[in-house]
């Protein structure tokens, strides 16, 4: 029996969110597999269209439901069950939206699921980091409970767009949804860097930057290479930066071309978050720190001398 | 009464370098330090403060693991808990297994809030708190850095990839916490003499009417490819010419 698969989409009632392509590729790893994108929304023909486009999606269902306007895992999980049944599994991505949710998907159907998969060996075996990524384990499910899957976005590419569209169709769900569960607000700080989680060059800082202002070298140097910043725990906690740029096991997980580590001595956990860059560039004025360990090119020296000397010479 | 109830877990510390065993059949625990899961400390502490604040009057610790799990509920007990109850239970726990344990317990001492870790730093499922919501049919407010109760609900600010997102929920919820909820506190050793005095009930998957299910098998454990280590430059110049000849800049 193929794989019938279903990829739950990120999105913000616009725009897919690229952690969408990211799940049809892991779906895609599992040959012959027959892939269903469902986009919960009010309305959800814009997103529905991008989603259409990605290589290797089969269709993409439309479940349209003003209370879809927000995604509340306690509102979305009992229509997501509602379609579950023609499905073998259902994939959702390692963002914070995708481990809300799919995991109490997973409680509604009593399903197993396997987090932040890395790799889909057949349609039974995955395998995933556990111990912030210093052992990874091979699991088996059954192959008569279906799958909850989360995706680690850091391993896989995004699927590519612009394909045949495939047809997108109306799904009928009514199933009472609970109102126990109420948005208040969303406060995300407007930025015009690339995103965190998908740029091809991230910039971090740690708590060697001193202050929120001591950023500031690092947002302009990243302007420059357009780049993404992110922070180490120790700098967020510290109020340097916004909990959204914490990289690291409890923060993103992500696998940028570059990752350059400024003033951040490379504590396992947030090395857990940046294992699968490309490169990674260290600098740091203790030449003893651990993420010289894993540092492709590692500069010893002060950073705020450094930053501004790297800034001029890429002028 | 107004009960709390937190769900902890045992595992290996969060200072202990990881290896995995040469059989590849798991991780090496013995003689390995073991403590409470730092986000369920974090959930700990956050049902003291509510007790503290007078909004709660009783808080219940329980976990569901090995005999040796005791010893993380009598630090529990030490940190402040009124009383503990261990679910016997050995070998793999998958979460399905873990939350209908805590929901057989939720339905005995009827808490109005449940407040657990966001994730088990060494299988990182991160399940628990979402699956036990679902099966309890309750709200679930995942990741939360901070909590306000006022009468029947709780507004909680979450950690989400975009930013800090505020939900309302109505009570009885499951709260998962994330790390920036608040510090836990230390323990005093006069704590630790009082706590062993305090109720630690053991219970079975029997008594409670739960059948543990491995729906999942552990085929393997192996360690993380390594990343070989680089180069040192000395200087700026050095590093931007190394990451031109790369075409990375």
């Amino acid at each position: 029996m193929s794989a019938r698969i279903l990829v739950i989409a990120e999105h913000d009632g616009k725009k897919l969110n690229p952690s969408t392509a990211k799940c049809v590729s892991c779906a895609r790893a599992l040959a012959g597999a027959e892939i269903t994108v469902v986009v919960l929304a009010p309305d959800a023909a814009a997103v529905a269209a991008q989603a259409s486009q990605l290589a290797g999606v089969a269709r993409v269902l439309t479940v349209e439901n003003a209370a879809n306007l927000q995604p509340l895992a306690a509102v979305l999980a009992p229509q997501i069950v509602a379609l579950a049944p023609p499905f073998t599994h259902l994939l959702g991505p390692s963002t914070t939206f995708g481990k809300d949710l799919m995991a109490r998907v997973a409680g509604l159907l009593q399903a197993p699921q396997v987090s932040d998969i890395m790799a889909i060996e057949s349609a039974t075996r995955f395998r995933r980091p556990i111990y912030a990524g210093n052992a990874i384990l091979t699991v088996e499910s059954s192959g008569e409970d279906k799958v909850v899957g989360t995706v680690r976005m850091a391993s896989f590419e995004a699927a590519a767009t612009g394909a045949a569209a495939a047809p997108i169709e109306k799904a009928a769900v009514s199933v009472p949804l609970p109102t126990y569960t109420r948005f208040i607000s969303v406060s995300a700080a407007k930025t015009d860097r690339p995103d965190l989680q998908t740029a091809a060059r991230v910039i971090s800082g740690g708590r060697a930057l001193g202050s929120a202002d001591g950023f500031k070298i690092l947002y302009r140097l990243a302007d420059r290479m357009r780049a993404a910043v992110g922070a180490s725990r120790a700098a967020v906690d510290a109020g340097y930066a916004p909990n959204e740029m914490q990289v690291g096991q409890t923060g993103k997980i992500i696998a940028p071309e570059l990752y350059v580590a400024v003033g951040i001595s490379g504590a396992i956990q947030h090395l857990t978050g940046i294992k699968d860059a490309r490169t990674i560039v260290a600098i740091n004025k203790d030449g003893e720190a651990p993420i010289f360990e894993v540092a492709d090119f590692g500069l010893v020296g002060d950073l705020f001398q450094i930053i501004p000397e790297i800034e001029r010479l890429i002028s | 009464m107004k009960r709390i109830l937190v769900g902890i877990k045992r595992v290996v510390d969060a200072n202990v370098r990881i290896r995995v065993k040469p059989d590849g059949s798991g991780v090496v625990t013995d003689g390995v330090k073991m403590a409470i899961n730092p986000f369920d400390e974090i959930a700990l502490e956050e049902a003291l403060r509510i007790k503290e604040r007078g909004a709660a009057e009783e808080v219940i610790v329980a976990t569901v693991g090995p005999a040796d799990s005791q010893q993380q509920l009598r630090t529990a007990l030490a940190m402040g808990a009124d009383r503990a109850l261990q679910v016997q239970a050995d070998g793999v726990i998958e979460p399905l297994t873990v939350a209908r344990a805590l929901l057989k317990l939720i339905e005995r001492e009827q808490p109005f809030l449940v407040i657990l870790g966001k994730q088990a730093i060494d299988d990182d499922n991160g399940q628990t708190g979402q699956v036990l919501a679902a099966l309890w049919n309750r709200p679930q407010a995942t990741y939360a850095s901070k909590l306000e109760i006022s009468g029947e609900t709780v507004r909680v600010t979450r950690e989400v990839d975009a930013g800090l997102e505020t939900i309302e929920v109505d009570l009885p919820a499951v709260i998962t916490t994330d790390l920036r909820l608040n510090e836990p506190r230390y323990v005093k050793l006069p704590d630790i003499m009082k706590a062993k005095k305090k109720p630690l009930d053991t219970l079975t998957f029997a008594a409670l009417g739960v059948e543990p299910r491995q729906q999942l098998k552990l085929v393997r454990f192996e360690p993380p490819p390594q990343r070989q280590k680089g180069i040192r430059v000395k200087d700026a110049a050095e590093l931007v010419d190394a990451l031109r000849k790369k075409g990375l800049l």
